[in-house]
């Protein structure tokens, strides 16, 4: 996707230093539940998929965006496409799905929304990516699959 | 309040289970999903077992499957574009009809009570109904009502009447022209606000209950030309009117819904794992109606239950599919 980039120039934006590892979390009999920083871990390394570049370090995800509730399962993600109207927006968020999808225990709900006021079908991502059928369907599909999987690779 | 007793859970399946199907005569319950495979189950002595899994009628998940009012066929909705219908003269069941036609996934299919008819529904946002002649199906329509993929299709219990829902957040009505053979739409259901995911008619016809992804359940009712209401109704055809809004009970999306044709309980299928039965109140306005919950199955899947249907034998039961990979056999106690 080299040749028409819609985002010539993206800004790049600082990244988080690693996570700290406190005591308590290495203990095996203390449970911790998962927390906004844990999921944020799971996503940042997401690739663009025009970029050479991270999610976080565009800044379409971000850890005050994330929010969890370990104990009603639940896990409500907001990212924040580069331009508003970015053509791959559908495509990040199907990325991250599928990350935690991936990543996460099955009892998590997991939602991927567009931050408020941030792309111009607003509406219609979300719905399309709140629509398990059609993420099923879509994840059937061995070329966008594809193009998922390199979005979730780790870059060395 | 009532209590849903778990009678059993059914595992077999590998990975979500989108749909469970009765026989007609509520002996066996067939289930499908993202495995591709559809199992049949029946009992032996006390005890749900597998009877038969059928394989290799599809590449792709299968959404939805139906068996026909004489319980002989069963059709089988899937993601890969095709339906295939399933019949067991042979002494097993064996698929031997593959209806092709739609551009992407197919997700529902229907039996009219005659089983002349086949209706078929797709992301491609139409809706096909099938004529049957002697294991022949030929396409009789193609309904390019809809704006937007159409989740489900389902046939009214008497009459040749075709009712669908849409992630165009409407359910629209069609009926076949007498003079011309033309399929058409006759009315659509506005009211939901998000994706309507199901729908069922009730035991009579002429009232359906819709459920969504705006976490309601809507009941709606028919009134004919010359109706008592004074409602009116041009072009000489009913209006479809929302006579009841159930919000406030579902946290999330409302997968499914049915009426029960025996007891005229609605039983749904939530997001939030739960499964609620509502009663309708006892001389309440026909034309206002009031349902109560009457029950709320909490944790009754340990994920999303995508199905419900009640038995259309045995009053109280009904079977659920979850993406939990299980299919569950309950029992309703007033």
């Amino acid at each position: 996707m080299g040749e028409n980039l819609e985002n010539i120039n993206p800004k790049l934006y600082k990244k988080l230093d690693d996570r700290e590892i406190t005591v308590e979390e290495q203990d095996e009999d203390v449970a911790d539940e998962f927390d906004a920083r844990e999921i944020f871990d799971i996503i940042r390394n997401i690739n663009d998929p025009e970029h050479p570049l991270t999610l976080e370090e565009l800044n379409v995800v971000e850890q005050n965006l994330i929010e969890v509730n370990d104990r009603r399962n639940t896990v409500d993600i907001k990212f924040t496409p580069t331009i508003p109207h970015c053509s791959m927006a559908t495509l990040i968020g199907l990325s991250i799905r599928v990350q935690l999808l991936r990543a996460l225990p099955a009892r998590f709900k997991v939602s991927v929304e567009i931050s408020p006021g941030t792309h111009v079908s607003e509406a219609a991502v979300n719905k399309q990516l709140a629509d398990k059928e059609r993420v099923a369907a879509a994840l059937e599909n061995s070329m966008l699959l594809g193009v998922i999987n390199q979005c979730l690779a780790p870059r060395n | 309040m009532g209590t849903l007793e778990l009678k059993q859970s059914l595992t077999g399946h590998r990975g979500r289970v989108w749909s469970v199907c009765w026989h007609p005569k509520g002996a066996n319950l067939a289930s499908c999903g993202e495995d591709k495979t559809i199992i049949i189950w029946g009992l032996e002595g006390p005890k749900w077992v597998t009877k038969m899994i059928l394989t290799e009628g599809h590449s792709r998940t299968i959404r939805e499957l139906a068996w026909s009012t004489c319980g002989n066929y069963i059709a089988s909705a899937s993601f890969d574009a095709t339906t295939a219908v399933w019949d067991k003269k042979s002494g097993q069941f064996e698929c031997n009809a593959t209806l092709e036609g739609h551009e992407n996934e197919v997700k529902s299919v229907s039996w009219s009570i005659s089983g002349q008819l086949l209706a078929t529904c797709s992301r491609d946002k139409s809706v096909w109904v099938w004529e049957v002649n002697d294991d022949e199906y030929e396409c009789a329509a193609v309904i390019n009502a809809h704006t937007q993929d159409v989740k489900k299709v389902r046939w009214h219990p008497h009459e040749e009447i075709l009712a669908s829902a849409s992630y165009d957040n409407t359910v629209k009505i069609f009926k076949e022209d007498a003079a011309d053979s033309d399929w058409s739409c006759i009315a659509t259901l506005s009211s939901h606000t998000s994706t309507v995911w199901s729908l069922s008619w009730d035991k009579i016809g002429n009232r359906i209950a819709t459920c969504s992804d705006d976490k309601t359940v809507k009941i709606w009712r028919e009134y004919k030309p010359g109706n008592d209401m004074g409602v009116a109704t041009p072009n000489n055809e009913s209006v479809w009117k929302c006579v009841c809004t159930l919000s406030g009970y579902h946290t999330r999306t409302v997968y499914d819904i049915d009426w029960c044709k025996t007891t005229g309980l609605l039983v749904t299928a939530c997001g939030d794992d739960i499964i609620r039965i509502f009663k309708e109140d006892s001389d309440c306005d026909p034309h206002q109606p009031n349902f109560t919950m009457v029950c709320s199955a909490d944790s009754a899947h340990a994920q999303d239950v995508n199905c419900v249907q009640w038995n259309p034998t045995i009053p109280g039961q009904l079977a659920s599919a979850s993406d939990d990979s299980s299919v569950k056999i309950w029992f309703y106690n007033e």
